[in-house]
């Protein structure tokens, strides 16, 4: 046993060698034509050495290590303790929700701009993921591309309003729609393809979307995308501190206030504070209907949720167009906020954060991706020395979660009913 | 011949250059596929890990003062070969093993998530600017010249042919002859009652991403010469393409993954050398979407039973 423990630990251990050594342990420089190479710091070697320490002692004791794991009482499966009642439960989500709206309105008046400004930042990809949520952690359909929709709402407020003047809100609803229109599009052909092909096609067309507004210049701007996007207004009054459009007012004219560019951020803020929460509801009531059961039921079994009558086409489509409804949304935002936007915003990456967002909150559960947006978003910017490993960390985290807990940090709830144990 | 029949020639050339890299890479995709019915999201990274290797030896046995081409070319192959097989096979115990057999969606979220760290891997380790690959294999033949146009056949050109064809030939006859050949198929088949016979089939899963990583690493030496610079990013699209070869072929088949990655290479060159290099990608996604939608089996695919 522990003989075949060595030469299986052993094994591993060169492996980890080979794979990080040559990567890890030399630099390739390149200077003008010619390339250097030259040897990492003994940093670098140590810790390549200590890792594959680690898997070695790892894999000798494995079993061990994993019987000791198990032994440990996992603190959330506690199964004992008296679940609570339906409806207080309710009652206390519902306070504790309140209590949060409440500071979020009013916490953007005493701190720094830079702060509401990433908060902004925050409640867009909260959108983003909530509506990404209906798609992959609801219906169970695997979208790579769903950043296209977020740039047809982003594109779509840059060129109206380049070529058509449109306002941010006259913009908005348009952008959204245009997006659910491209989700109704593409979905209708795609979505009777398997889970694994359709992963693929809307990354296929997330990448077309992205290649088509780099070269078409002239309509896009190309790479150098468009800039100029007007911020949005409140009921005509302008934030900046001349009146740019003819018949507007200026906000601090009109108030009697004097200027401040914080005005216009934090009314910003607003806006996708109220966009976000009205993006929850509206996901939340369609939770709630017949529509939202028959996603969730599609996704558990298609086969028996088609022999109780479903539309398979119709039930995904109705997914995929809400979703991308709400990227259309967020992507209006995020032009008014940038003020400029290039295909540069809207690379794959973003669709694998936005995934993982979704994945690590918990497919399906709506505090859990909220939550997750947060700290997605806001983690790299408090700990700056760590943000070039954002994405290392996510896509290890994303492997972790899928091994040790699929169902994400905040798993779904469902609302049902438990017997109790006899006695 | 006339300048439009030589530039269309030279235009085959250069696709069947790329398709047939393209192949390469497909192959890995279509046998995990094959196997365990799993999109290896990572293959394209593992592919690109093998580029850099092969570059890292290049560069390495030049500082060392090495010249002999064939001795470079040779270690650097190994070398890559060695570093991807290895990272296949860790991929597989990492990633893909623990989450086996369950909903479809968790081995691809899994293989994203994977795929994603490969990348930033290198990336920090190598940084993430383009390093120009050296063109160790130089010069090449004329075939043919019109008034201002040389069709030519460059001898790195003949080299990917010529690699390409002798990896083809020795997975074939790997596959259809060795023990492990035989029980790759087998599990292919049917996974549950090939464990039943007594076929290791774990090993025979780690088995097929070692031999589709140790393929895309010859691929990753050949392009990355072949383009003359890498970067981290390199596999991400490299992989798309080549997954879109072995759905065309008919995933899970490796004839179709051969025939795929010639007929994608070929069509891609034609766009950029008749319409514009900038739509070649939108060609093979739109390929990859009309082929999923039409005849999602692909071309020399078997078509799947659902069972209920």
């Amino acid at each position: 046993m522990i003989a075949n423990n060595m030469k299986h630990a052993l094994f591993c251990a060169v492996i980890t060698l080979i794979i990080s050594y040559p990567i890890l342990g030399f630099n390739l420089e390149a200077r003008g034509v010619d390339i250097t190479i030259s040897g990492a710091s003994t940093f670098t070697l140590v810790m390549v050495a200590l890792a594959a320490l680690v898997v070695f002692a790892f894999q000798l004791f494995r079993d061990r290590i994993m019987g000791a794991l198990a032994a440990i009482p996992k603190p959330g499966s506690d199964s004992h303790k008296e679940p609570m009642e339906e409806n207080r439960r309710a009652q206390i989500q519902s306070w504790i929700l309140t209590g949060i709206l409440v500071l979020a309105l009013f916490w953007p008046f005493f701190v720094s701009r830079g702060s509401v400004d990433l908060a902004t930042l925050v409640l867009i990809y909260v959108m983003l993921a909530l509506g990404l949520n209906v798609v992959v952690g609801l219906a169970g359909l695997l979208d790579l591309g769903y950043v296209a929709f977020y740039a047809v709402g982003a594109y779509t407020f840059a060129l109206l309003s380049d070529y058509a003047g449109f306002s941010f809100w006259m913009s908005l609803p348009v952008g959204a729609l245009l997006a659910a229109l491209f989700g109704l599009i593409l979905g209708f052909p795609v979505l009777r393809l398997r889970g694994d092909y359709l992963a693929i096609v809307t990354l296929g067309f997330g990448e077309i979307i992205r290649i088509l507004l780099n070269n078409w210049t002239s309509l896009t701007g190309g790479p150098n995308g468009i800039g100029g996007i007007p911020e949005p207004t409140l009921f005509g009054m302008e934030f900046g501190r001349r009146v740019k459009e003819e018949g507007n007012t200026s906000f601090h004219e009109t108030f009697g206030i004097a200027y401040s560019g914080e005005d216009k951020v934090i009314f910003l803020y607003l806006i996708s504070l109220v966009l976000a929460v009205f993006t929850a509801l509206v996901i939340r009531r369609f939770m709630r209907m017949p529509v939202g059961r028959a996603w969730e039921a599609l996704r558990e079994d298609e086969i028996a949720a088609r022999s109780l009558g479903l539309s398979r086409t119709a039930v995904k489509l109705s997914a995929f167009t809400i979703g991308a409804f709400f990227a259309g949304f967020a992507g209006t935002v995020f032009a008014s906020k940038q003020g400029f936007i290039s295909p540069e915003s809207f690379v794959f990456l973003e669709s694998a954060i936005i995934l993982a967002i979704v994945v690590l909150g918990g497919m399906g559960s709506q505090l859990g991706v909220i939550l997750a947006a947060v700290a997605v978003t806001i983690l790299p910017e408090l700990a700056r020395e760590f943000s070039e490993y954002r994405m290392l960390i996510f896509g290890a985290a994303m492997v972790l979660m899928m091994v040790w807990r699929p169902q994400g940090l905040i798993p779904m709830r469902r609302i049902h009913i438990e017997l109790k144990k006899q006695e | 011949m006339s300048e439009a029949t030589l530039y269309f020639i030279q235009q085959l050339i250069n696709g069947l250059t790329i398709g047939s890299a393209y192949a390469l890479i497909a192959i890995g995709y279509t046998m995990v596929y094959g196997i365990i019915g799993m999109i290896n999201f990572a293959h394209g990274e593992i592919y690109m890990i093998g580029a850099y290797t092969a570059l890292i030896a290049i560069t390495g046995l030049a500082t060392l003062g090495v010249a002999w081409l064939p001795l470079i070319l040779l270690v650097a192959l190994i070398c890559a070969v060695i570093v991807s097989s290895a990272m296949g096979w860790a991929v597989e115990r990492v990633a893909y093993r623990p989450v086996r057999g369950r909903h479809r969606l968790i081995p691809l979220i899994s293989a994203i998530g994977m795929s994603i760290f490969l990348q930033n891997y290198v990336h920090l380790a190598q940084g993430s600017r383009n390093i120009g690959f050296p063109l160790l294999i130089e010069g090449g033949f004329d075939f043919g010249s019109a008034d201002t146009f040389r069709a030519s056949l460059s001898y790195m050109q003949l080299t990917v042919f010529v690699t390409t064809f002798i990896c083809m030939t020795a997975l074939s006859l790997f596959i259809s002859r060795s023990r492990i050949g035989r029980a790759c198929r087998a599990v292919s088949q049917d996974l549950g009652m090939a464990n039943l016979l007594g076929i290791d089939t774990n090993r025979i899963i780690a088995a097929t991403f070692v031999i589709g990583a140790a393929l895309a690493a010859v691929a990753g030496l050949l392009l990355g010469m072949y383009y003359g610079s890498i970067d981290p990013l390199f596999g991400f699209i490299a992989g798309l393409k080549a997954f879109t070869a072995a759905v065309l072929g008919g995933i899970g088949s490796i004839p179709g993954a051969m025939l795929g990655g010639l007929i994608l290479g070929v069509s891609e060159s034609m766009t950029s050398g008749y319409l514009s290099g900038e739509y070649k990608d939108v060609v093979s996604f739109g390929l990859l979407i009309l082929i999923l939608l039409f005849k999602p089996t692909g071309l020399l695919g078997k078509p799947e039973v659902e069972k209920i």
